[in-house]
Formats: C-alpha cells, sequence, structure tokens
C-alpha cells in the first residue's frame, strides 16, 4: 500500500517533465520525420520513400551549405573559447566579492535585451553609414564610408557575441572550483605560467570547455537571425535554407529532411568533439 | 446552490445569445489593409470583433497549410498564388457571391480575379488592393536606371538592392525580352527562360549590395542612401519621396509587375458572416480610400480614389502614364511545381561566387 502511494507520487512528479518530453519533444519530432519520408509525386499526391534525403546528398549545394554552416560554427566556438577563457579565468580567479559579481553581471547585461535588438546594434555599428564608419572616417583614417556589414566577418562577430556568455558561465563554475593552493603548489614546484595552465589550469577546466563548446556550437549552428540580418548576399546559412523550404517553396518535405538531417549531423559533429577532447557527454554536464 | 447554477446559466444565455451575431473575425493580411481608424468603424457599425494579423503571401499559406485552413476566417493572399494553392493544399472554400455585394467591386477587376482564381468550377478570390512592382531610384545619382537589366550597369556598383525572390526572375526575364508568364504552362521554356536569367543574376551579383528581406530593411537602406536603386514595390516609393523628392517609383521599361491582393476564405474558418460582413465593409469607397491613404495602395472599389489624398495621387501620376499603366504585366496564376524550379535557381544565385 505504501509503495503505491510512493509509486503514484513518482509518477505524478514525472507527469510533467514526461508530458513535456512526449507533446512537446518527441510527438513534433515523430511528425516531421513522416512528413521528411513522403515524396511529392503530384498535388496531393505523396510517396513514401527517402529522396528528400538522397537530394541532400546529391545536391552538392546543400551539403556544401551544411559544410559551411559547420566549418564557421566550429569557428565561431574556437573564438567564443578563446575569447571567453580570459575573462572566465579573470573573473573566476582575479577578482572576489563585489568586484566579481560586477563582472559578471555586466556580462550578462547584453543578453536582458532579445537577439534581435542586440544583433539590429551590430547593424548600426557596422553598416556603411553607422557609427564605426563614421568614426573612421572622422579620425582621418579613411576617405570614404566602409561597409563592414553583409559579410561572413560580419556574422562571425555577431555569432561570438551572441554566445559568449554560454562560455563564460560554465568555465567561471569549473574554474571557481578549481583550489588556488593547487596553483600556488604549482608555482613552489617550479612550474612556469604557461605549464601550470597546460597541467593544471586546462585539465581542471575541461568539463566546463566542452560543456561551453558544445553549447556554443550548437546555439551557432542553429542560429536564424544573426546569419539572415549581417551576413551578405553569398552567406547561406543552414537554418536559413530549412526556413527557405518550408515557407517560400512549400516544400515542407525536403524541410523536415534538412531538419532531422541537421540534427543527426550535428549530434555526429559533438559526438566526434567529446571523442577528440576525451571527454564523456555525462562527465562534461554532469560537473558543470 | 440551484440558484446561483441558474444565475450562471442566465449568464450563459445573456453571452450566448449575441453571439450568434457578433463574431471574431480572425483577419490575416498584410501591414496597413486593416488601420486602426476602419476596424473601429467596422467593430462599431457591425458589433464584430477584428483580431489582425500581419504576413506575406508565402507565409499566410504557409500558416494556412500548418492548420488545413483553420486558425483565421479571412485571409489576403496575393491572386496569383490561389488556385495552386487550393490545388495543392486544399485550404480555402469557395466564395458565396450571393453574399457578396458585387456592385461595389470594379467590374473588370472582380471578373479577373474571378477567372485567376478558379478552381474545379469555383471562384476562390475576390479583389481588394492592387499595386506593382518595379524599381525604386534615387533619380539625382541612378537617373540612367530605368529597367531591371539597368540596375546590372557599371555606374551604380555596389549600391544596388533587390530581393532574391521570384518577381526579380520575372522582371529580369522580360527585361531580357523573353516572356516568362507566357511559357507558365511550358515547363521546359520556363527552365530555359530560368537559365538565362540565372547567368545575368549570377553575373551581375558584383553590383548588389546586399539582397533584401522585408520592405523597412530596403527603405532603410534607400533612405540612407546606401542603396541608390532598388528593385522595390510602388508604395515604398512614394513613402520615401515624401521623405526625400529623389527617390521615386519608376516603372520599368519591360513593364512594371502587377499584383492583385485577394480576399479568401480559409478552409475551417469559423465566422463566415463577419468575413463577408467586412468584405462589403471595406469596399465601400469612402473605406477604400481609409485604406489607400494607410497602404499607400488603390483598391478594387469602385470610385475608391475619389477619398484618396492629392500627394498619393499625384506621386502615382508620376510614376504611371498612360504608357506605363498599360504596359504592366500582370501575374497570372503560378502553376502547382513552378515555385520549386525557381527555388532551385534562387538557390543556385545565391550559392555563386
Amino acid at each position: 500500500m505504501s509503495s503505491d502511494t510512493s509509486r503514484l507520487g513518482l509518477y505524478l512528479l514525472l507527469a510533467p517533465i514526461f508530458l513535456w518530453l512526449t507533446v512537446l519533444i518527441i510527438l513534433p519530432h515523430v511528425g516531421l520525420f513522416i512528413v521528411s519520408i513522403s515524396e511529392k509525386v503530384g498535388p496531393r499526391d505523396y510517396d513514401t520513400g527517402f529522396a528528400n534525403y538522397a537530394a541532400f546528398f546529391t545536391e552538392p549545394l546543400y551539403w556544401r551549405t551544411f559544410a559551411r554552416t559547420t566549418i564557421m560554427s566550429v569557428l565561431a566556438t574556437v573564438l567564443t573559447l578563446i575569447l571567453g577563457f580570459p575573462i572566465a579565468y579573470y573573473i573566476a580567479k582575479l577578482t572576489k566579492g563585489r568586484a566579481k559579481t560586477t563582472l559578471f553581471l555586466m556580462c550578462m547585461i547584453p543578453f536582458w535585451v532579445s537577439e534581435l535588438v542586440r544583433t539590429f546594434g551590430w547593424m548600426i555599428l557596422l553598416r556603411e553609414t553607422g557609427v564605426f564608419s563614421n568614426l573612421l572616417q572622422y579620425l582621418g583614417l579613411v576617405t570614404g564610408p566602409v561597409e563592414m556589414l553583409y559579410n561572413d566577418a560580419a556574422i562571425m562577430v555577431g555569432l561570438v557575441y551572441t554566445s559568449i556568455l554560454f562560455m563564460v558561465v560554465p568555465l567561471v563554475t569549473t574554474l571557481d572550483s578549481l583550489d588556488d593552493s593547487l596553483i600556488e603548489a604549482g608555482y613552489d614546484l617550479g612550474g612556469t605560467n604557461t605549464s601550470i595552465m597546460r597541467e593544471i589550469v586546462i585539465p581542471h577546466a575541461m568539463p566546463g570547455i566542452v560543456s561551453g563548446c558544445i553549447v556554443v556550437f550548437m546555439l551557432s549552428l542553429g542560429n536564424y537571425l544573426t546569419p539572415i540580418l549581417l551576413g551578405g548576399k553569398d552567406s547561406l546559412w543552414f537554418t536559413g535554407m530549412i526556413y527557405t523550404q518550408f515557407i517560400t517553396r512549400f516544400n515542407w518535405e525536403l524541410g523536415s529532411a534538412f531538419g532531422f538531417l541537421l540534427l543527426a549531423l550535428s549530434s555526429l559533429v559533438v559526438f566526434l568533439g567529446l571523442k577528440v577532447s576525451g571527454q564523456s557527454l555525462s562527465n562534461t554536464m554532469g560537473r558543470s | 446552490m440551484n440558484k446561483s447554477l441558474l444565475v450562471s446559466l442566465i449568464a450563459i444565455a445573456a453571452l450566448a445569445a449575441p453571439m450568434s451575431q457578433a463574431e471574431t473575425l480572425r483577419l490575416l493580411t498584410w501591414g496597413g489593409y486593416a488601420p486602426e481608424d476602419v476596424i473601429a468603424k467596422f467593430e462599431a457599425e457591425t458589433g464584430h470583433t477584428v483580431e489582425v494579423t500581419t504576413s506575406n503571401n508565402e507565409e499566410m499559406i504557409a500558416k494556412l497549410r500548418a492548420t488545413n485552413g483553420g486558425g483565421f476566417d479571412l485571409a489576403q493572399p496575393s491572386q496569383d498564388r490561389i488556385s495552386s494553392a487550393q490545388e495543392e493544399f486544399g485550404i480555402y472554400k469557395p466564395i458565396d457571391m450571393s453574399r457578396v455585394n458585387a456592385e461595389l467591386f470594379i467590374p473588370s477587376m472582380l471578373s479577373a480575379t474571378a477567372g485567376n482564381t478558379t478552381y474545379d468550377g469555383e471562384v476562390y478570390g475576390l479583389p481588394h488592393v492592387w499595386g506593382t512592382s518595379g524599381l525604386v531610384v534615387n533619380t539625382a545619382e541612378a537617373g540612367d536606371v530605368r529597367d531591371y537589366t539597368d540596375l546590372c550597369d557599371a555606374s551604380v556598383a555596389g549600391k544596388v538592392s533587390y530581393r532574391l525572390k521570384r518577381p526579380t526572375l520575372i522582371g529580369f526575364a522580360y527585361s531580357m525580352g523573353l516572356d516568362p508568364f507566357a511559357a507558365y504552362g511550358d515547363t521546359e521554356a520556363y527552365q530555359d527562360i530560368l537559365d538565362q536569367v540565372e547567368a545575368k543574376l549570377t553575373e551581375c551579383k558584383p553590383n548588389v549590395k546586399t539582397y533584401w528581406g522585408g520592405g523597412d530593411e530596403i527603405k532603410n537602406l534607400l533612405r540612407s542612401g546606401e542603396v541608390i536603386a532598388s528593385m522595390a514595390w510602388d508604395t515604398g516609393g512614394w513613402q520615401l519621396n515624401a521623405d526625400n523628392p529623389d527617390i521615386t517609383f519608376v516603372a520599368p521599361e519591360a513593364g512594371a509587375l502587377g499584383w492583385i491582393d485577394t480576399f479568401v476564405l480559409p478552409a475551417r474558418g469559423r465566422a463566415d458572416d463577419a468575413a463577408y460582413d467586412w468584405i462589403n465593409f471595406v469596399m465601400q469607397p469612402e473605406i477604400a480610400a481609409m485604406i489607400t491613404n494607410t497602404a499607400g495602395n488603390f483598391t478594387a472599389a469602385v470610385d475608391g480614389d475619389a477619398g484618396v489624398n492629392a500627394d498619393l495621387k499625384a506621386r502615382y501620376q508620376g510614376s504611371f502614364d498612360q504608357e506605363a499603366i498599360d504596359n504592366i504585366k500582370w501575374y497570372p496564376p503560378v502553376p502547382a511545381g513552378l515555385e520549386a524550379m525557381e527555388g532551385s535557381t534562387l538557390d543556385r544565385i545565391n550559392a555563386a561566387n
């Protein structure tokens, strides 16, 4: 009797997460998968098959766009790590008390406005008649207006800016847990700055680095706004392509297949990343 | 207990009684087609309430497709996108002409739209607002741009913008002396036209600053002077003309592309009465003029241009002489499946270096 009640309690507690998973994650994906394996023969006439998936591999444009998106996302992740690590190290190790909270808060302030507003902010800064261009002209460094928007570098800036918080937070958490005495011991034993960084700090921060990288990579890969608004005429992004298939081409079948391929291929990239860095998912996600 | 039940029953009955006449009209339309003052007047006159969702052609069809034609009671896609969407997805229901006050419509437009939106013997669309797309040019700096292909001229290099969508393909094809609308029914001939346009647009790509996506984006680019020649809607050009007299809409030599936005009833709309009331309400000449003054485009209402403000009329006449009006290329209905061909062409142009 008592075990029955506790089991009921367990089920009731599980119900929200179970409902959330089923209704919002599993069911839509099943629906999407069914759409993705239907091939259009004619109006209101569909066959079942994997032609949509085949189209991704046979049409160079599609997989090239995916490859481009992946490479740019990896690059954005690396840049975010390079920028985020010193910030996180400074916040976690070199500041105390109030200064620490203030700095942490300053990292978060840009995230109080929506991504759209942040991206528009970058457009105002980078455009030909924008702030940077006028400043450079005012300082006499350039003679005419310079266009800094609508290219891959602008996308990169936007992506790094959008995702840096998601790198800094896990890094600060893991670096916080590193005992200062370990670093001091390293110096006592004659370690240099680089060797201490390499032998003590980075190995300890590895779970934070990997989980930050996974989050940033996924956010960049799945980003839609930043590449569309900041990118130029050659800047195809895979999510933009999915949008086009769904909305402007009325081709939900191909769009759904692309969605699944994005899910599968990005999982594969993360898996390879974990293998290369020698981390496991439970280790990285569990500790940070 | 019983008493309170009785009270609530009465309350429900009291609420339900006017409900049978006053409905909520969920309107899926374009920005500017349902101005606040028109809605207020309509609500006061009929007792219905109106909920407006603004969108564009593709999103309207996508939204209705996602719900099999539910969620909205009246939608306003362009006339060329109705019969194919009906054929493929079955998202509309036929118009009951007996409930429409046909006298309010300009007869030639009513019959043309009826012809273009007929599927399986039933009419699905009524004309509402019409307009064109062509060139919006800063005449002081790019006065030589008179046709779509002039956008590829070296004199405007780097200061050009257009959309990477089907109107661009059609416009360039006409400008290159081809006739894409005549080839709509012939897949091979149309593909041939698309291939030629693709070559031209790929060659033209270095001239383009960026491909614009939304109306506000292109207006910003033109207003700031970053773009001096573009392919855009007539209203956008006229709005900019009010701020900067140098910028205006130019009807291209090859012909402006004419569209008519319609009224259609989504297949699972629930408030047909309100929808017909709205149609008959907004087509009255004075209401039509109010809509023209906010949307910037003229309507298919008889005498609808009488109450339009003089500035807008002057701009319209400045862009269109009689010859330019006769030269407007009206979009015929898009056959199902054509978008897929255009889609891959656009993708290739986008990816080309």
